[in-house]
């Protein structure tokens, strides 16, 4: 089995996923996106950086990339995919997941910790944890405010499919834990796979997951790759 | 054929908060300006050309809705010129 990590011009959290992945004991190929997707890729991971310089929007264009459609492809069918941060705004903008990140509401670039309440456990990308389990994870984006419409947020409470809630260190999610403004704190969601198996998210597990850099909080979201 | 140009104006729908027209007011009035508020727009102007203006209007709108602007978060407006 190989996950294939799909690099893009201005991807820069492609190798830092391998590293991750192979931590794990996950084999990892980092494919240029003009390749397209290898056939014996059993998992897609969109990697974290700047595509296409974040021009129009970030991940606009990128999701106008050709693989996008194998990636499509391999979703339907079931395999993980997982968008990380630049590779989150890429999922919603190809419509693999709904709703869309857009300028943090303090109009800066934030690179900090934060922390998450793992909101629903029963998925593959959250079976490593226990509801309510509080993670520790760094977030680096300029534009991660999840926005949706009134309408898609039940959809999404409704159909469970928030992954993680910015909360504080006690698991309290509250305005003041938000980092960015998102609309009920939504941190990481589930897309349009039909076994959950579609998940984007702005914090970064793949940043917490090697022992050496002292958190491991990251490790059960990237076990759903494999 | 004829030539036109399309004009996308794309903007962030009413309650969608815009820190970026935000921070702009606020440098703004450090500068003594006085304003109730301020909205930031992209504005893209698309040179093609079409059979008619009602298809090349046709061809811009859907520039709009496949690239151009999000449907989540943005209006759109599309204007068609003949080109000078």
């Amino acid at each position: 089995m190989t996950v294939a990590i799909v690099r893009f011009g201005g991807s820069n959290c492609d190798r830092d996923s391998r590293a991750a992945l192979a931590a794990l004991g996950l084999d990892a190929t980092i494919v240029w996106h003009e390749d397209g997707l290898p056939a014996d890729a059993t998992a897609v991971v969109l990697p974290g950086g700047f595509s296409y310089g974040d021009y129009l929007r970030p991940g606009a264009i990128a999701a106008r990339s050709p693989i996008l459609e194998d990636v499509r492809a391999a979703a339907e069918a079931g395999r993980p995919v997982l968008g990380i941060c630049n590779g989150a705004q890429i999922g919603c903008e190809s419509g693999l997941a709904p709703g869309a990140f857009t300028a943090n509401r303090s109009g800066r670039f934030q690179c900090e910790h934060v922390h998450l309440r793992v909101e629903n456990a029963e998925t593959p990308w959250t079976a490593a944890y226990d509801e309510g389990d509080v993670l520790e994870l760094p977030i680096a984006h300029g534009e991660g405010r999840f926005e949706i419409d009134e309408a898609g947020l039940e959809t999404l409470r409704d159909e469970r499919r928030i992954l993680f809630r910015y909360c504080d260190a006690d698991g309290a999610v509250t305005d003041a834990a938000n980092p960015n403004g998102s609309a009920d704190n939504v941190a990481g969601l589930v897309g349009a796979g039909p076994a959950g198996n579609v998940a984007v998210m702005m914090p970064h597990p793949e940043r917490a997951t090697l022992p050496d850099l002292g958190n491991v909080d990251g490790q059960g979201v990237l076990r759903g790759l494999g | 054929m004829t030539r036109y140009t399309g004009t996308v104006t794309v903007r962030l729908k009413a309650g969608v908060l815009d820190p970026e027209a935000e921070t702009t007011r606020r440098a703004l009035e450090r500068l003594g300006f006085e304003l109730d508020d301020l909205r930031v727009a992209d504005r893209f102007e698309v040179d093609l050309e079409a059979d008619s203006a009602a298809a090349a209007e046709e061809t811009v709108a859907a520039m709009a809705e496949r690239l151009l602007a999000n449907p989540t978060i943005h209006d759109v407006a599309v204007e068609v010129t003949e080109a000078a």
